[in-house]
């Protein structure tokens, strides 16, 4: 368990002392400050679709760290070193997934409170958002972790896990970005429900990857 | 026992009839081979012949298509991959490995000195030469503590002092009961109990 959590902090430290963690949250606000632009000020308008286009934006926010979440460790060695001291590949991908969400889920959530203040979002819709995004980024993450697994060591990784991303993340747009509409209190739980199978067999299914990708 | 399982507390390295199987191509059959506390084997062979894969194997990166071995519990493998944070100062990631392998900041000390980077500890690996690369996974090979050591041309980019060096360090290992297996076209000044001497099987890949 200790090493695991040597493992973790190596990771989160590593993504916040690079930079890589505030990238999403920048590229998450500027999307944000682009839209009032384009559909004009309209405060109806903009309270009406302002939270969809957050939801948006968070998935597109999850496509700019995959090609920094294995494989440069896949490259330089660091799995094959664990591998070596008999830690497994499902545990290897399960810190992954916590590392990630660490450097990840936060930083988005932050951001995700700025930018509803340009959307003219507040009280309970601005509630509802953050609830949503909060129940997901772990899963988002997950989504993030296995396709970096499964993608490590490909040409043109980066577009192909955006192709494999998007269709895996509808549920999660369903029911996250459905939850901010008035009859949304189940879609929160169901929500829920998504975000805890995708973290559940994340580290057995980027753990087979990582395992693959070594024969 | 297991297929191309370890058993785990032994404390010396067995292969019985072990093959290797990469890409659709039979690298190495029926290799056997046995290295007691204190020993060292020599893996020697032309390019391509399965030296890294046999490396791998015994550290449990890749299964044996046939054949079993046993293994100590403690492995330590210095191949081509540096393993290190590029950006970090040596002492730092080296650091992350000591924690890992539940050590302090004395044995980083003392690894970094056996490897000759002593001077080194707070330059960040990027700016390091090949020669010093190698001696930074020499050297991370050093802090495990392992018993058994699993070298892929540990004497690589190596100057001739720092090539004593490693004689030295692999020497202090074998008198401490560990247990080195070796690939090398460099000759290593230590003492040898065995050479495996690895060739191409041509022939049996016609008949695969």
């Amino acid at each position: 368990m200790k090493s695991i959590a040597t493992i973790i902090w190596r990771d989160v430290r590593q993504s916040y002392a690079s930079g890589g963690t505030w990238l999403p949250v920048i590229f998450y606000l500027s999307a944000a400050t682009l839209f009032p632009f384009a559909v004009g000020p309209d405060r109806a308008l903009l309270l009406q679709t302002g939270g969809g286009i957050l939801w948006i934006a968070a998935l597109l926010a999850t496509l700019l760290p995959l090609d920094r979440l294995i494989q440069p460790d896949l490259e330089n060695g660091i799995y094959d070193q664990l591998i070596v001291r008999g830690i497994s590949d499902e545990m290897i991908a399960a810190a992954r997934l916590v590392s990630h969400w660490l450097a990840f889920g936060p930083p988005l959530l932050l951001a995700a409170f700025l930018a509803s203040g340009l959307m003219g979002l507040e009280g309970e819709a601005l509630g509802t958002l953050l609830a949503s995004l909060a129940i997901a980024t772990p899963a988002l993450a997950g989504l993030a972790v296995m396709i970096a697994a499964l993608t490590a060591g490909l040409k043109g990784a980066g577009a192909l896990g955006g192709l494999l991303l998007v269709p895996l993340a509808i549920p999660l747009l369903i029911f996250g970005a459905g939850s901010l509409s008035a009859q949304g209190s189940g879609a929160l739980l169901f929500l829920s429900a998504i975000s805890l199978l995708l973290v559940a067999i994340t580290p057995f299914a980027a753990g087979a990857a990582l395992s693959a990708v070594r024969e | 026992m297991d297929k191309g399982q370890s058993t785990g507390s032994s404390e010396r390295l067995l292969a019985e009839a072990i093959s290797c199987v990469r890409g659709e191509r039979l690298l190495f059959r029926n290799l056997a081979f046995a290295l007691e506390a204190g020993q060292a084997g020599l893996v020697t062979g032309p390019n391509g012949v399965g030296k890294s894969s046999l490396l791998r194997l015994v550290a449990g990166l890749l299964q044996p298509s046939a054949g079993s071995y046993i293994a100590p519990e403690t492995k330590a493998l210095c191949d081509d991959r540096l393993a290190l944070d590029e950006h970090l100062p040596l002492e730092q990631t080296l650091g992350f490995w000591a924690r890992l392998d539940g050590k302090g900041p004395a044995d980083v000390d003392d690894a970094m000195t056996r490897a000759g980077l002593g001077h080194l500890t707070e330059i960040p690996v990027r700016y390091f030469s090949t020669g010093q690369r190698q001696r930074a996974r020499l050297a991370r090979t050093y802090l495990t503590g392992a018993r058994l050591w699993l070298l892929d041309e540990p004497a690589n980019g190596l100057d001739t002092v720092s090539v004593d060096q490693l004689g030295r360090a692999l020497q202090q290992h074998l008198d401490d009961g560990g247990i080195i297996l070796a690939a090398s076209h460099i000759p290593l000044p230590i003492a040898f109990n065995f050479t495996l001497k690895l060739e191409q099987l041509e022939e049996l890949e016609a008949c695969l």
